[in-house]
C-alpha cells in the first residue's frame, strides 16, 4: 500500500493550509460583531439591547440590534441597497442573455462546420486566458471613443449624453460570461448522441419541435450549469465592472472597494459576512439539489 | 399502391474523409424492395448498408441518384415528412420521457387526439409484450425491453416501411434469437415492409425474404437466402456467406451446358461443371465448392474424385471438419456426424488417405478477381 | 426559404453562432484592436487620444523617455522596466509559494478516501466563492499594526517575556505577496489535484514492488506525473498576478506598483490612455506567448475544473 498516504507531514501541512485559507474569513466574520466602531481591535460584542444606539467614544455601548448592530446599520444603508440591487440586476440580465447566446454558440461549435468556426473558437478562448484588466481597459477605450463620436455627431449634451452606466456594465458582463457558458454547454453536448434527435425527426418532429421536446430537456442541466457560472462570474466581478461603470451603476464589489479606501467600520465586515453566508447557503442548496437529482436517477 | 415499397436508383453517397479524400460510402446502388417483404442489407462495417438505410430514412441525402418511397421521389425531403420509421441501433429512447410518452411521441407529432393515442399506444405495447410498463423510464428497463419499446414506438405510427439498423446487436445470444423470431412473426402479422440492416449473416438468412449482400458501397448480390447461398454471384459473396473452398483454374473447354476446368493446385481437372453466362474458353477463373458439399467416399467415382491426406480434424458435435491436403491445396470438408459413435478409430485420423468427391452440380465457376 | 436553410448546414451553424460572434467582435476584438491602435498614439492635453503613429509609448516603457528632468533630449528612465521587473518577481515568488502550499494539500486530497474527497474540495472552493475584494480586505485586517496577527504575536511575546514591537506589515511588498498567495492558492490546488488524482494506485504499488522508497516514489513517479497540473496552475496564477491591481492597491498602498496598477493609473489618474494601452498590450502579448507554448505542449483540459 502507499507508504506516504497518512504521512504526518502531509496531513499537518494540509491542515495548516486549510487554516491559512479560513483564518482570514473567520476573523472577518468575527469583527462584524465588533463593538468598536474604529474596527482596529476587537472590543467585544455589543452587550445590550436597548431602543437607541448609545455610543461611548468609538464604542457602541448598546443598540436596538445588540450584537447585530452593524447588520442593522447595513440594512439602513441606502448606498449598499442600491449597489446590491444593481449587482443583482446586472447579474440576472447578463446571465439570461449570455446563457441564451452562449448555448446557441455551443450548439453551433459542437455540431456544425462553418467558415467562421476557427475564428469563433479563438475569440471565445481569448477572454478566458488574458488578464481581465486588458479586456477592461479595451472596453473602456471602446466606449469612450464610441460615445465621444456619437455624442458629437448626434449633438447630445447633458443628461442625454451617452455615458458609462448600467447598460455598459451589463454589455461587458455578457462579453466575459459567454465564453464560459459556451465552454460548459459544449462539454455537456460532447456526450450527446445525435440519434435522439434523429429518432424525434423520424417520428415526425421538425427541427424546432425536436429541439424543444428532445434536445433541450436533455441538455438543460448543462445550460443551467453554464447559467449559474455566468451568474457567479457577474456577481463577483470587479475588474471589468471597475472600468465600465458609471454613476448609478455601482455594484457591491465596487462599493466595498470604495469603502476600503475611505472609512472602514464593522459595517464593511457585516456586509462581507452577509455575502459570504449567502454564497455558502446558495452553494449548499445547489449541492443538496444535485444530490437529490442524482439519487432519483 | 406503387410497384415497390422502396427503390434506390443508381444512388451514390460521397463523404469527405478526415484525411481530405472523397469516399463513396454508397457507390451506384440500385435496389427495389417489394411491398410486404422482409428485406435485409448484409455486410461488414463500412460496406454502405447503414448509409443506404439512412438515405431511405432521410437522415442523409444522396449525392447522386434518387430514393423512391412508394413510387415518390424523396429528393431532399426531411425525415419527418417521410412515411417511414426507424428502429435505431442504440434504441434512442427519450430518457426524460416514460415508456408511454416515448411510444406516444410519434402520434403526438401527427396531432392525434388523446384517447386515440392512448388506445394505439396500449395496442402497440401489447404487440411487443410490454403491457404494464407504461410508466417506467427507459433507464429502468432491460436491454431487451428497451429494444421492444423502440420497435413499438416506430410501429405505432403504421409506417409504409419500417427500417431497422442492427437492432439486436446489443443483446445476448439467446435473447437475440428470441427477438429474431418475434420480429419475423411481427412482420408477417402486420404485413409491413421491413428493411433490416445487419452484419450477422445467420440473422439475415433466417429472417429475410431477400438479402442484398454489400461490400465497399456496392451491392454484390441481391436474392433470396437460397439463391445467395447456393448460387453466389462472385467470390466475395461465396466467401462472406458460409464457407467455401476456392481454387484457381483455367477453362480448358466449354460447351453449351458443360465446362472443363484445369485446376493446377489439385493437379487435375474438374469436368462436367455447370456453365454460367459470360465464360470463354481459356479464361482464368476461380472455382468454388462449399465444404459440406464435398463427399468423402470409399471408392472412386467417374468424375472429380481426388485422393488426399488428412491433415487436421475438428469435432464440432453436429459435424466433423476435416482438412485434407490434395495436391498443394488444403481442402476444407464438413461431414455431418450422422451416426453416433464413440470409438476414436472410427473418426478420421491425421495422415489418413481419403478420397474426396466433388459432384459437378456442387462446383461453381466464378470470375477471377 | 426554410428548405434552403435546411439544406445549408454551414449556414445554420453560422446563424446560431452569430449573436455570440457579434458580441465577441464588438466587445473583445474591436477593443483589443483599438487598444493596439491607440498604443501608437499620443496623449492630447485634455487626456484624450491623438491618433497618430509613434513608438514613443513603447520606448518610454523600455526606459527611453523624452520627458526628462535634466533638460536632455532623451534620458534613461528605468521606472517602467522596474515595474515590469517587480511584477515578474512578484509573480514568480507568488507562484513558488503557491505551489509550495498547494501541493501538500492537493496531494492530501488526492490520496484521501474517495467519498471524502468532494468534501475536501468543497472546503477549498468556498473561499474562492467569497468575493475577491472581501478576501483582500480580510488580510488588511490581519496585517494592520494593531491587527490580529500583531495582537497574537504580541500576546505570544508577552508569554515568553520578550519585548515586542508591532510589525509594520501592511503597505509593504510582503503584504502584497501574502495577499496574492492567498487569492490564487485555490487556483493551483485544483489543477494539481486533478493530475494527481489521475495517477492510478497501481503505479504506487508497482514502484514499491520494484523497491522504491517513499521519497524515491514521489520524486520519480508522482512528481513527474503531476507536472501538467503544476504547469496548468502556474498559468492560472502567474499571468493574473501580473495583471491584478487590487491587491497591490489595498495591501501595498501607494508604495507598491505593479503592471496592473500602472495600467489602471494611466486610465484613471494620469489620464494617458495611449501609454496605458501600450502597457496593456505588452501584458497581453506576454500572456498569449505563455499560453501558446503551454497549449502546444499540453493541450487544453484541466482549466475547466473552474466550474
Amino acid at each position: 500500500m502507499n507508504p506516504h498516504r497518512r504521512h504526518p507531514f502531509i496531513l499537518s501541512s494540509a491542515m495548516l493550509v486549510y487554516v491559512f485559507l479560513y483564518a482570514p474569513i473567520l476573523v472577518l466574520i468575527l469583527f462584524s460583531f465588533n463593538a468598536s466602531r474604529a474596527n482596529i481591535t476587537f472590543e467585544g460584542f455589543v452587550p445590550k439591547f436597548t431602543d437607541r444606539v448609545v455610543m461611548d467614544g468609538s464604542l457602541v455601548k448598546s443598540s436596538p440590534c445588540g450584537p447585530f448592530h452593524w447588520f442593522c446599520e447595513l440594512s439602513k444603508n441606502q448606498d449598499v441597497l442600491e449597489a446590491a440591487g444593481n449587482t443583482l440586476t446586472i447579474a440576472f440580465t447578463s446571465t439570461i442573455i449570455s446563457t441564451i447566446i452562449g448555448t446557441m454558440a455551443a450548439l453551433a461549435l459542437q455540431r456544425y462546420t462553418f467558415r467562421l468556426k476557427p475564428f469563433s473558437q479563438l475569440s471565445l478562448y481569448i477572454p478566458i486566458v488574458i488578464p481581465e484588466i486588458v479586456m477592461g481597459i479595451g472596453i473602456l477605450t471602446l466606449f469612450s471613443q464610441l460615445f465621444g463620436v456619437l455624442n458629437g455627431a448626434l449633438g447630445l449634451t447633458g443628461d442625454s449624453r451617452l455615458s458609462l452606466g448600467l447598460g455598459t456594465v451589463i454589455v461587458s458582463h455578457i462579453a466575459f460570461s459567454v465564453p464560459f457558458v459556451t465552454l460548459v454547454v459544449q462539454a455537456r453536448l460532447q456526450g450527446f448522441d445525435k440519434s435522439f434527435e434523429e429518432a424525434a425527426m423520424d417520428l415526425g418532429a421538425n427541427e424546432w419541435t425536436t429541439f424543444r421536446r428532445v434536445t433541450f430537456p436533455m441538455i438543460v442541466p448543462g445550460i443551467l450549469s453554464g447559467g449559474l457560472l455566468a451568474f457567479t462570474l457577474s456577481l463577483d466581478d470587479f475588474v471589468i465592472t471597475f472600468f465600465t461603470n458609471g454613476p448609478g451603476s455601482t455594484t457591491l464589489p465596487i462599493y466595498v472597494y470604495g469603502l476600503l479606501r475611505r472609512i472602514i467600520t464593522p459595517q464593511v465586515n457585516a456586509l462581507s459576512t452577509v455575502w459570504i453566508l449567502t454564497v455558502f447557503a446558495a452553494v449548499l442548496l445547489l449541492q443538496l439539489l444535485q444530490n437529490r437529482e442524482q439519487k432519483q436517477n | 399502391m406503387a410497384d415497390f415499397a422502396v427503390e434506390l436508383r443508381d444512388v451514390v453517397k460521397q463523404f469527405l474523409t478526415p484525411e481530405g479524400n472523397l469516399l463513396n460510402a454508397v457507390d451506384h446502388v440500385t435496389m427495389q424492395i417489394k411491398n410486404g417483404e422482409f428485406f435485409s442489407m448484409l455486410g461488414s462495417s463500412g460496406c454502405g448498408k447503414t448509409t443506404s438505410l439512412r438515405m431511405i430514412a432521410g437522415f442523409e441525402w444522396p449525392t447522386e441518384g434518387e430514393v423512391y418511397i412508394e413510387g415518390k421521389a424523396m429528393g431532399h425531403t426531411p425525415p419527418f415528412q417521410r412515411k417511414v420509421n426507424t428502429v435505431f441501433q442504440s434504441y434512442a429512447l427519450f430518457q426524460h420521457l416514460t415508456v408511454f410518452q416515448n411510444v406516444a411521441f410519434g402520434l403526438e407529432m401527427e396531432g392525434a387526439p388523446k384517447d386515440e393515442i392512448e388506445k394505439r399506444v396500449k395496442h402497440a405495447l401489447e404487440m411487443v409484450q410490454l403491457t404494464g410498463m407504461e410508466r417506467r423510464k427507459p433507464k429502468q428497463l432491460s436491454g431487451g425491453q428497451q429494444q421492444r419499446v423502440a420497435v413499438a414506438r416506430a410501429l405505432v405510427k403504421v409506417p409504409d416501411v419500417l427500417l431497422l439498423d442492427e437492432p439486436l446487436g446489443a443483446l445476448d445470444l439467446k435473447l437475440r434469437k428470441e427477438m429474431q423470431l418475434e420480429l419475423k412473426e411481427l412482420q408477417q402479422q402486420l404485413g409491413i415492409t421491413f428493411v433490416y440492416v445487419t452484419h450477422d449473416q445467420e440473422e439475415a438468412m433466417t429472417m429475410s425474404d431477400r438479402i442484398a449482400v454489400m461490400s465497399k458501397g456496392k451491392v454484390q448480390q441481391m436474392g433470396t437466402p437460397v439463391e445467395i447461398y447456393e448460387r453466389p454471384a462472385n467470390r466475395f459473396v461465396a466467401d462472406f456467406i458460409g464457407e467455401s473452398n476456392f481454387l484457381d483454374g483455367k477453362i480448358k473447354s466449354l460447351s453449351k451446358d458443360e465446362a472443363v476446368v484445369i485446376v493446377p493446385e489439385l493437379n487435375a481437372e474438374l469436368t462436367g461443371l455447370p456453365v454460367s453466362a459470360g465464360l470463354v474458353s481459356g479464361q482464368d477463373v476461380t472455382v468454388s465448392i462449399r465444404p459440406e458439399k464435398i463427399r468423402i467416399a470409399d471408392k472412386r467415382l467417374d468424375q472429380n474424385s481426388f485422393t488426399g491426406e488428412v491433415k487436421n480434424t475438428v469435432y464440432i458435435g453436429t459435424d466433423t471438419h476435416v482438412f485434407v491436403d490434395v495436391g498443394t491445396k488444403r481442402i476444407k470438408v464438413f461431414e455431418q456426424n450422422r451416426i453416433s459413435r464413440l470409438d476414436p478409430g472410427s473418426y478420421y485420423t491425421i495422415g489418413q488417405q481419403v478420397m474426396l468427391v466433388m459432384l459437378p452440380e456442387n462446383v461453381l465457376i466464378l470470375k477471377k478477381e | 426559404m426554410l428548405q434552403r436553410l435546411r439544406e445549408n448546414k454551414p449556414a445554420q451553424g453560422t446563424l446560431l453562432a452569430a449573436p455570440t460572434l457579434l458580441w465577441m467582435i464588438g466587445l473583445l476584438i474591436i477593443p483589443l484592436l483599438l487598444t493596439s491602435v491607440i498604443s501608437f498614439g499620443r496623449r492630447s492635453p485634455d487626456g484624450d487620444v491623438i491618433f497618430t503613429f509613434t513608438l514613443d509609448n513603447y520606448t518610454r516603457l523600455l526606459g527611453y523617455s523624452t520627458d526628462c528632468d535634466t533638460g536632455q533630449a532623451s534620458c534613461f528612465n528605468p521606472l517602467y522596466m522596474q515595474i515590469l521587473w517587480r511584477s515578474l518577481t512578484l509573480a514568480f515568488n507568488t507562484t513558488v509559494l503557491v505551489i509550495a502550499l498547494a501541493y501538500p494539500l492537493a496531494y492530501f486530497i488526492a490520496r484521501a478516501h474517495p467519498k471524502r474527497r468532494n468534501t475536501f474540495l468543497f472546503l477549498v472552493l468556498i473561499p474562492l466563492w467569497t468575493n475577491f475584494v472581501i478576501r483582500v480586505y480580510a488580510w488588511m485586517m490581519l496585517l494592520r499594526t494593531q491587527g490580529v496577527i500583531n495582537l497574537v504575536l504580541g500576546w505570544l511575546a508577552g508569554l515568553i517575556n520578550v519585548p515586542f514591537a508591532p510589525l509594520e506589515m501592511l503597505y509593504t511588498p510582503g503584504a502584497v505577496l501574502v495577499g496574492m498567495v492567498y487569492e490564487f492558492l485555490p487556483f493551483m490546488i485544483l489543477p494539481i489535484y486533478t493530475s494527481l488524482e489521475k495517477i492510478d494506485n497501481s503505479l504506487y504499488e508497482a514502484a514499491a514492488d520494484l523497491g522504491a522508497s517513499a521519497i524515491k516514489t514521489f520524486w520519480r513517479v508522482t512528481l513527474p506525473l503531476s507536472m501538467p497540473g503544476v504547469v496548468a496552475g502556474t498559468i492560472l496564477v502567474f499571468i493574473p498576478v501580473m495583471g491584478t491591481f487590487i491587491v497591490s492597491d489595498i495591501l501595498g498602498g501607494r508604495q507598491v506598483i505593479l503592471v496592473g496598477n500602472l495600467i489602471q493609473r494611466q486610465f484613471l489618474d494620469a489620464r494617458d490612455p495611449t501609454f496605458g494601452s501600450a502597457a496593456s498590450l505588452i501584458l497581453m502579448i506576454m500572456t498569449l506567448i505563455v499560453t501558446y507554448f503551454y497549449t502546444r505542449k499540453f493541450g487544453f483540459g484541466e482549466e475547466i475544473v473552474a466550474a
